[in-house]
């Protein structure tokens, strides 16, 4: 206790507290939708694209969130098509262009200015990257993901449980799949510079993979893995506080014990029963 | 009675290759008709077509009225990614109901009790509770059923159903649905590969080579050119 009023009182760790929470919350409840549907590695792919759009935009001098926004969108637009699309090898395609954008970012830094400090906390994450105006556009983020969570949440399960049942239904299917793949896009371009490009898409995929194991209803998944990633970012974050470590490290490690616990527990209960 | 779909010199595909060409059927209430045909017939396309989500490139598909207001319900083809999806019975089966909704956010009280009575009708409010990917394959297939049932009272499109399914459950899901054609008086179309199984429950068959090889009433199907070639692939040596 004492240990968390000493991090409320540094005005960082609350501004990072407070970003990281409502990232963490919108990445595990759009994970559900995207790990079920074997979307996984869309997260994935996105945040190598991000890490090559904000590299190429401090190297030019842009406003780093104004250039890697609608990239890193229209990248998530191009990748639900390539993996809707049967044709083409969708792991393959997201593999290559995940490497590319990361060699793109790369070349690009070296040539200009060079490995910055800014550049390897795009890498690794920094909890000293959140800016007031960052917190805020998490906030309307949060608000905007819960209201789709919330009020179109029947749509959402029709549509992850059984695609075409819902298209047959009269659900516009297309304009749900792009809707979350853009709130995934920029869920993973504010997460980006604090969880670290390499680490972010563990935000999006952990919570779900762990609810999963516990729990057998879509509701109870949903809500299971919402509150799983909160509280395992706080314990992160305060593990990565004490220890000196780095934040995004942290709080995957975090969610990776909480992976193991529910592993365990769910053993456990198998074998009860038997 | 009016029929309820009508095709007229229809064809159905993507881009500028039709899957379905020259099709002419209809589908009365109450009729049992069975699609078969090999893989890549066209059997899906124009199961696609029906549900409306595909419009003919050519020719007329009318759709009778009262069926334009979400009345199909539609069990499709089973993905790879249902069978670990942690889902209750119960949330899946009240999922049917959507088409009905509208843009209201949240399930009525009408629509919770119309999930209720699906699954009892499919014999499965016991299970309503448990996981779908804890079923058996014949017992998923009910869950579907009550599914498309809170969709429809009126007609039902059944993409491969019996797919993946071991005998007794073939031979309950058959009975199922008879049930509900006959007694219920539910229209139903079925696609499948099981031409043997078909030939005993189906009142109607179209075989389907892109165009209709056949079009009929199953007894007239087991006589046909068509039927006998079909049928005798589909009989292995020592079969029923």
């Amino acid at each position: 206790m004492a240990m968390m009023r000493e991090m409320l009182s540094y005005p960082f760790l609350v501004r990072a507290l407070l970003g990281g929470v409502l990232v963490s919350l919108c990445a595990a409840l759009l994970g559900v939708s995207l790990v079920l549907k074997r979307y996984s590695m869309i997260g994935d792919g996105l945040s190598h694209v991000s890490f090559g759009a904000l590299s190429v935009a401090v190297a030019v001098g842009w406003q780093p969130l104004a250039v890697s926004v609608p990239v890193v969108t229209l990248a998530a637009f191009l990748l639900l098509r390539l993996t809707e699309s049967s044709k083409i090898k969708s792991d393959a395609a997201i593999a290559m262009i995940s490497a590319s954008a990361l060699a793109v970012g790369i070349a690009v830094t070296s040539l200009t200015t060079g490995m910055t400090t800014d550049v390897s906390s795009y890498m690794f994450g920094s909890i000293l990257a959140m800016s007031r105006q960052d917190v805020r556009l998490m906030a309307v983020l949060s608000v905007v993901v819960l209201c789709l969570f919330v009020f179109c949440y029947n749509k959402i399960f029709a549509i992850t449980f059984d695609e075409n049942f819902a298209k047959a239904t009269g659900i516009r299917v297309g304009l749900y799949n792009s809707l979350i793949a853009a709130l995934t896009a920029i869920t993973i371009v504010l997460g980006m510079r604090m969880m670290g490009a390499m680490l972010i898409s563990s935000l999006v995929i952990f919570p779900a993979l762990t609810a999963m194991r516990m729990f057998k209803s879509f509701r109870g998944v949903v809500v299971c893995s919402g509150i799983l990633s909160a509280v395992c970012f706080v314990i992160g974050i305060a593990a990565s506080y004490r220890l000196s470590t780095p934040a995004g490290a942290s709080v995957v490690l975090v969610n990776l014990a909480a992976y193991s616990l529910f592993t365990l527990a769910s053993w456990l209960c198998a074998w009860k029963h038997k | 009675m009016k029929p309820f779909i009508v095709c007229e010199h229809a064809d159905f595909g993507y881009e500028n290759q039709d899957a379905v060409i020259d099709l002419s059927i209809t589908i009365e209430p109450g009729d049992y008709l069975c699609i078969v045909g090999a893989n890549g017939s066209g059997k899906s396309t124009l199961v696609k077509g029906l549900l409306g989500l595909l419009e003919p490139t050519a020719g007329t598909l009318t759709v009778a009225g009262q069926l334009r207001k979400g009345g199909i319900g539609y069990l499709p083809q089973q993905t790879a990614a249902q069978r670990d999806f942690p889902a209750a019975v119960q949330e899946v089966v009240i999922s049917g109901t959507l088409s009905r909704r509208g843009n209201r956010p949240f399930y009525s009280l009408k629509e919770k009790r119309l999930a209720e009575q699906s699954m009892e009708r499919m014999g499965i409010t016991q299970l309503r509770a448990k996981c779908y990917r804890e079923l058996s394959g014949g017992q998923q297939q009910r869950v579907l059923i009550a599914r498309a049932l809170c969709a429809t009272e009126q007609m039902l499109i059944l993409d491969e159903p019996v797919t993946g399914l071991d005998p007794s459950a073939i031979l309950e899901f058959y009975r199922l649905v008879r049930e509900l054609n006959r007694r219920d008086g539910i229209t139903v179309v079925m696609v499948s590969h099981d031409v043997r199984g078909v030939v005993r429950e189906a009142d109607k068959i179209l075989h389907m080579q892109q165009r209709a090889l056949f079009f009929g009433p199953t007894a007239d199907y087991v006589q046909s050119e068509a039927g006998k070639m079909f049928l005798g692939e589909g009989i292995p040596e020592g079969g029923r």
